[in-house]
């Protein structure tokens, strides 16, 4: 048999024997495929960043046809559910009580300011705990003020006090649907709990199982270990990159207006590194637990909290910025949310896309020297 | 040497653990012979997994030149990989691959042209007897089993050099002698060179040579003859018909001259530091009452006076001072009362209605393979497992109704010693000593008994972790001794422990029988049998047989076999049992 065909043959044995073992372990199928449709429903329904369906105080102190069109408008918005109060004090006790999120409060003189000034104000008041619900809430109930009262002043012929109104406009995400990049984020999470976690933890059960010795006294090279190790995994890994942006286009209505191939292209060079990361996990961990929590820390919660995925990266103290960058996941992140949202914009592709390829070269090559057949490394 | 499979010169490995530099092997120079079977065989810690890892490439010494097949292992351990065939203490096979699949993978790894696997497969299956069990996960077998198979995917392509650590390490005596006779066919159709190490002695008899290491160095190379051959004169079977055979080997072992006396059988043997008996007298016998005669020696005989002659001399310990009387108020009877026992998991019987009765003062055995049901028993017998059906009645308590009182009489010493590892000895008696309710006093009390009488003192403030294997037994049974039992039971003492320390280990054991505390234990060695009062051999949950070890042994006694051994008793009744059971078939 030449070298190369025996070669050959110890890789199909290795990569054989690891497709029958996923296949056969549940738990390798758990993290793999319902750990990841798990956190899809997850973030896909359970967290939204989005304010909808707000509860909203109204307090009308002297009510008229005026305030009963104003009050209309709230109702007719999908942002707010307002429940009516007789007086303040009333709509202040359910603030406390947390039935309400916001106050609305038109005092008794507000039809007659709006006729006399061209404006009147209304009182708000809204639960600062959370900061960011409360900017969105003062937002829209200022937009849906700021909408009627134009309605209003058009059908009086009035002319608008404010000469320059601002209009903004928002890009990519036109509905603001937190859904929409929240989604795309995941994929990269899930693609490092796979890549790294499971990696890390069949190599940890070779060693806990004494199977890694026998297998090192065969004629196997190190190239051909780690590749056999590496290919089911890959394959494993890009699986739940499909499944996760199946279920982003057609359960969750996220829109992919970049390429679906610049998107695997740079899918697998994202696994890569996140493989690379678990085989050198592998390298310290020799049994699972240990690899488990070390993956969980190293790779799995950084990518949950620094890659951008939820939490804005130029929003974070300055240090913890720089840190980011050492994040593989934080350039995946970027570059599936421009795919999916933006489109092929190619320099923001490429720029990550050439961190993502330094950072696999590093991985896999520290990996691949530290990776020997001896007991005593 | 053109002759040697295997080469060995000044080679010394040292390994960094916490601090400390520990010597594994000390410039061992070994020649291992070509289509021979030589065995490796020394106490716990002597190196010869070392010695094993370093043949195969897996560890790179500190010094010294590693040949094998005349391919330089420290600078070409690929190619060397590629002609031995090695198989680790735990062989790795993957659980959740079949039979086949496991020699799948490794005919790839070996790089086993298609064309010849059907009739090498075919052949191994033979000879394991894994043939019919092709398609069973490998995590299916039984131990004996996944041992053939772990051979069996070492040799799906003949290496020409075999290294085996420890292959017959918790295997049943029937499975140890298939991968016995498996080795010997490779040697012989494939001119095979093997190397292998064991814990087992009288398996050394087995071996063409021996290779006799201690602390790292290598004390002697030779056949079993060469070893035996200096000992011839020294080895005595001896008898007393005034005392009981433990109370004559316990002073027999105190006597001057006496390097080794143990139980064989019915009588004493014995072993002296030169040839022939030294003064008996001191044993205040007359000497019509005292039978000797000269033993043939076996191989076990130079290992024990070789070792014992390296150890420090120290050996006048008195075990019996160590010892507390237990609770005598009851007459002589059954402490033990075992009526139609069984156990169920589900639809399978772990045990199936079993019968026996163990007396005040007696160490009573169960011998069996894996998975017979010996670990089901111990645990009902402890209250640890409740009982399916039947009646147990311990130290006077029915279990089903008073577990919580029969267990307050009696302790246990779980296999691999529940220990906390990382606590220091002092902290594990301490910490046995409340969970056992003991008073301060009393507790202090039993830890300095403890410290004293199993030698622990100067281990004291180290961690159970740390310990050689053979102190953290003597730690886990103080432990189990902490509230004076009068029933003492040990599943698996001995498993792992070397020939050495399992001769101390019995020897607190005949002392704590000789003060009345009876000892339920179960053991797979064959030759500990000797050292029971009564036993009861068991298979797939049934009793097959019970008495004294002389009966059993008895029953096989024939023309052509006239002093047949305890293994062969064993044997004999497992062939039996599964005769009858295809009979009823």
């Amino acid at each position: 048999m030449t070298p190369a065909a025996a070669s050959f043959m110890r890789l199909r044995g290795m990569i054989r024997k690891e497709s029958l073992q996923i296949l056969r372990d549940p738990s390798s199928i758990a993290i793999a495929f319902v750990m990841p449709l798990v956190l899809l429903l997850l973030f896909g329904y359970g967290v939204s960043l989005d304010a909808k369906h707000i509860p909203l105080a109204m307090v009308v102190e002297q009510p008229d046809s005026k305030t009963a069109s104003l009050v209309g408008a709230f109702n007719r918005s999908d942002y707010f559910n307002p429940l009516s109060f007789d007086s303040i004090q009333d709509a202040q006790k359910a603030l406390d009580l947390r039935e309400v999120f916001g106050i609305v409060w038109l005092r008794n003189d507000f039809s007659q300011n709006l006729m006399s000034q061209d404006s009147a104000p209304i009182g708000v008041i809204v639960n600062g705990v959370d900061a960011n619900k409360a900017r969105i809430t003062t937002g829209y109930i200022q937009g849906v003020w700021q909408a009627w009262f134009e309605s209003y002043a058009a059908s009086k012929g009035v002319k608008l006090s404010q000469p320059v109104a601002l209009e903004p406009r928002i890009w990519f995400n036109a509905a603001v649907r937190s859904t929409d990049f929240l989604v795309p984020g995941l994929i990269a999470v899930i693609m490092t709990l796979i890549g790294a976690m499971l990696t890390s933890m069949v190599v940890a059960r070779e060693w806990e199982r004494g199977t890694m010795e026998a297998l090192m006294v065969t004629p196997i090279r190190i190239g051909e270990l780690v590749i056999g190790k590496l290919a089911p995994y890959f394959i494993l890994g890009m699986g739940g990159m499909l499944m996760s942006v199946v279920m982003a286009l057609w359960l969750f209505d996220v829109p992919l207006r970049g390429s679906f191939w610049l998107l695997s292209a740079a899918s697998a060079l994202f696994m890569l590194v996140s493989l690379g990361m678990g085989l050198l996990i592998s390298v310290v961990a020799r049994n699972q637990f240990v690899a488990g929590q070390l993956s969980l820390i190293v790779t799995f919660l950084p990518a949950f909290i620094l890659s951008g995925f939820i939490f804005q990266i130029s929003a974070m103290p300055e240090p913890i910025q720089v840190i980011t960058h050492l994040i593989p996941a934080r350039y995946y992140v970027a570059i599936l949310q421009t795919l999916f949202l933006a489109g092929d914009i190619w320099p923001i592709v490429l720029a990550n896309s050439a961190a993502l390829l330094v950072m696999m070269v590093i991985f896999l090559g520290i990996a691949w020297r530290k990776t020997h057949k001896r007991l005593d490394a | 040497m053109p002759d040697s499979a295997l080469v060995f010169e000044g080679v010394t490995k040292t390994f960094v653990a916490e601090g400390r530099t520990v010597s594994a092997l000390k410039e061992m120079d070994l020649h291992i012979r070509k289509g021979k079977v030589t065995g490796l065989i020394g106490p716990d810690g002597a190196g010869k997994t070392t010695l094993m890892r370093l043949a195969a490439g897996l560890l790179l010494p500190n010094a010294g030149s590693i040949h094998a097949l005349g391919i330089d292992v420290v600078h070409n351990p690929l190619e060397v990989q590629s002609s031995v065939g090695y198989m680790p203490q735990r062989f790795g096979l993957y659980e959740d691959l079949s039979v086949q699949e496991n020699l799948d993978l490794y005919a790839d790894l070996q790089g086993v042209e298609p064309a010849l696997r059907p009739p090498r497969y075919k052949e191994l299956m033979h000879m394991t007897g894994l043939g019919p069990f092709t398609r069973r996960l490998a995590g299916h077998l039984s131990g004996g089993m996944k041992q053939k198979l772990g051979l069996a995917c070492t040799l799906v392509r003949p290496p020409r050099l075999l290294l085996l650590d420890e292959p017959t390490v918790g295997v049943d005596p029937v499975s140890r002698r298939e991968l016995w006779s498996i080795i010997y066919r490779q040697v012989q159709e494939q001119g095979m060179t093997v190397l292998l190490s064991t814990a087992y002695l009288d398996e050394a008899e087995r071996c063409d040579e021996v290779v006799l290491m201690h602390e790292g160095q290598g004390l002697g190379h030779g056949t079993p003859e060469y070893f035996r051959e200096p000992m011839r004169g020294r080895c005595f079977h001896i008898t007393a018909s005034s005392l009981s055979k433990r109370s004559l080997q316990t002073r027999l072992s105190k006597v001057a001259g006496i390097v080794d006396a143990i139980i064989e059988g019915e009588q004493v043997r014995v072993v002296t530091a030169s040839p022939g008996l030294p003064d008996l007298s001191v044993l205040g016998l007359g000497p019509d009452e005292l039978t000797t005669e000269a033993a043939e020696p076996i191989f076990e005989d130079a290992f024990i006076a070789t070792l014992k002659g390296k150890q420090k001399e120290d050996d006048t310990t008195d075990f019996s001072a160590a010892l507390h009387t237990p609770a005598t108020d009851q007459d002589k009877g059954s402490v033990i009362d075992v009526h139609d026992l069984q156990r169920r998991f589900g639809d399978f019987y772990a045990v199936k209605g079993i019968n026996f009765e163990v007396q005040r003062g007696e160490v009573f055995g169960l011998l069996g393979a894996n998975g017979a049901g010996k670990t089901t028993t111990f645990r009902m017998l402890c209250g640890l497992l409740p009982v399916s059906a039947g009646e147990v009645h311990v130290a006077g308590h029915d279990l089903r109704r008073a577990a919580a009182r029969a267990r307050s009489r009696l302790g246990y010493m779980a296999q691999r010693f529940s220990l906390y590892l990382d606590l220091t000895v002092i902290q594990n008696l301490r910490f046995f000593a409340s969970a056992y309710g003991l008073s301060r006093a009393k507790g202090k009390e039993r830890i300095a008994w403890a410290l004293e009488g199993f030698e622990l003192a100067e281990y004291a403030s180290a961690n159970a972790r740390d310990l050689p294997l053979g102190f953290k037994q003597r730690l886990a049974m103080a432990a189990a001794l902490m509230h004076e039992p009068d029933i003492l039971f040990l599943d698996e003492p001995t498993s792992g422990v070397d020939p050495l320390a399992r001769r101390e280990f019995w020897q607190r054991i005949n002392a704590l029988a000789e003060t009345g505390v009876t000892i339920l234990v179960t053991t797979h060695f064959m030759d500990e049998a000797n050292y029971c009062d009564r036993l009861v051999i068991m298979a797939e949950g049934e009793v097959l047989a019970q008495g004294t070890p002389a009966e059993m042994k008895d029953r096989f006694r024939s023309a052509d076999h006239p002093d047949p051994t305890m293994e062969d008793a064993f044997i004999g009744l497992i062939e039996e049992h599964e005769k009858g059971r295809e009979d009823a078939a």
